[in-house]
């Protein structure tokens, strides 16, 4: 048995749980996750966000350095096209993630992994929503082992 | 093939007497058999210099990007791939379109030298001589006549562009047609229709070979870029290791940045020393694109490139939308 194979046996023998990367826009889905906050709206523990000024913001390499770190999924989330902030940066943002999504899932890495949405500031029940999809996918996937440097 | 060389370098000539063009950029006889290298004309008298074979598999378009030719006017001989990667310049606004006069050579695809030599090891070629159909070889004891077609590159016989769509002159005038019996799409359709898991041993294997040369990178005429993500320190990206994480990173960028503009010209499979076929990533690359925003690479140097422009109406299939 490999380190890799050792260490994610460890990993599920103690009721695993997924963590999942939330990149978040500033001026839509940030909003939208702090509405559910405020309407105590549930949703799993499972996301740690980080808050990016535009969806167009997010580097590919952001995503793929966190599948690299160990990080179980990610997710993305920015305004509804034709809603941002800086007019086109989720369209700009959209073309990228198609692309990156289309050969990151191409060269193996399962589809799941990598996820986007659109949350406005007045959803916050989608944000919830969106997170309990996310987690539970994730949550079938597994603990993530490719990518992952040792 | 000896026609057309004629009839390219009475153009060259042309072009440089008429003062059309400073300088003509093209290939000239290499030190060695099976080899020819990137050849600079300035004058009219030196013209007879320019070869046209089929071991002209180099990009020229390269040199354009440098600085000491942007604002010269340069002729260049460029094959279907080389028009393509020149075309894709053109419209990332890196090189003027009235600056270049292109002249196309409809390529019958080049030769696979490395194949050749390695078949024939330890036997060194001395001399080679290449006829319409076959390629003669003489070496110290040995002599031996080989099929064109049997040695014919495998970027090149999976080509769909061997005519450059765009050029200012076409020499011979004529097209050439291809038919090379190619299995590259069978290939990515079986790889397509695996698990992901089959899939990322395929590619896990597939790199592992990789030695992080950058070769791949320094051979694309489209990576261009002043400081490549793998050279930035801060922060650094990609680390920068031979760990299968790393390299898979690595291609997994490379895919994504030349994502829209890769024209599959195989140089960087053709530069690669460990012998890594990324035919099927490039190929898929075309795909993706082509599906999505119905967008070939390099067939018009007035369209923008997909990822520097969006529409409202853009497939978005792949986002998130809880019921």
């Amino acid at each position: 048995m490999t380190v890799a194979e050792e260490k994610s046996q460890i990993k599920e023998e103690k009721s695993w749980e997924p963590k999942i990367l939330a990149f978040l826009c500033n001026w839509c889905s940030y909003a939208g996750a702090d509405l559910a906050g405020i309407s105590r709206l549930q949703y799993p523990p499972n996301i740690r966000v980080v808050r990016v000024p535009c969806s167009g913001r997010v580097n590919p390499f952001y995503l793929i350095k966190a599948l690299q770190a160990g990080w179980d999924g990610v997710l993305v989330s920015g305004c509804h096209p034709g809603d941002c902030h800086y007019l086109s940066g989720n369209l700009v943002a959209r073309r990228r993630f198609a692309i990156l999504k289309d050969i990151v899932e191409f060269m193996g890495i399962s589809p799941g992994r990598l996820n986007f949405s659109w949350v406005s500031a007045a959803e916050g029940e989608k944000f919830s929503k969106v997170v309990k999809e996310v987690v539970e996918k994730v949550k079938k996937l597994g603990p993530i082992r490719k990518m992952v440097k040792e | 093939m000896e026609k057309l060389e004629k009839i390219m370098q009475d153009t060259a000539k042309h072009f440089l007497q008429e003062q059309k063009v400073d300088l003509i950029i093209g290939y000239k006889q290499g030190t060695i058999p099976l080899r020819t290298t990137p050849c600079f004309v300035t004058k009219p008298e030196d013209i007879s210099q320019l070869v046209w074979n089929v071991c002209c598999d180099h990009d020229l378009t390269n040199f354009l990007l440098q600085p000491e030719y942007k604002d010269k006017k340069v002729g260049i001989i460029v094959k279907g791939c080389d028009a393509r990667a020149l075309v894709v310049c053109m419209a990332e606004g890196q090189i003027e379109r009235k600056m270049v006069t292109i002249i196309g050579m409809p390529c019958p695809g080049m030769i696979d030298r490395k194949r050749i030599e390695s078949e024939l090891e330890p036997k060194e070629i001395l001399v080679a001589e290449i006829t319409e159909d076959q390629i003669h070889l003489k070496g110290k004891d040995f002599e031996q006549t080989l099929q064109k077609d049997d040695y014919i590159q495998a970027s090149c016989k999976s080509c769909r562009y061997n005519n450059p769509p765009v050029c200012d002159v076409l020499i011979g005038g004529q097209p050439i047609e291809l038919s090379f019996n190619d299995d590259l799409d069978e290939k990515l359709a079986e790889l397509e229709a695996k698990s992901p898991d089959e899939r990322w041993t395929y590619f896990t294997t597939l790199l592992s070979d990789c030695i992080r040369c950058y070769a791949c990178r320094n051979a694309c005429p489209l990576c261009y870029c002043k400081e490549c993500f793998v050279d930035q320190t801060q922060p650094q990206w990609v680390g920068k290791t031979t760990n299968i994480s790393d390299i898979m990173f690595y291609h997994m960028i490379r895919a994504f940045h030349v994502a829209g503009r890769c024209v599959e010209c195989g140089a960087c499979t053709r530069a690669c020393p460990m012998n890594i076929d990324l035919r099927l990533i490039t190929r898929k690359l075309q795909n993706i694109v082509k599906d999505r925003y119905g967008f070939e690479a390099g067939l018009d140097p007035n369209v923008p490139p997909p990822m520097g422009t969006h529409t409202m109406e853009d497939p978005q299939e792949f986002i998130t939308e809880p019921e």
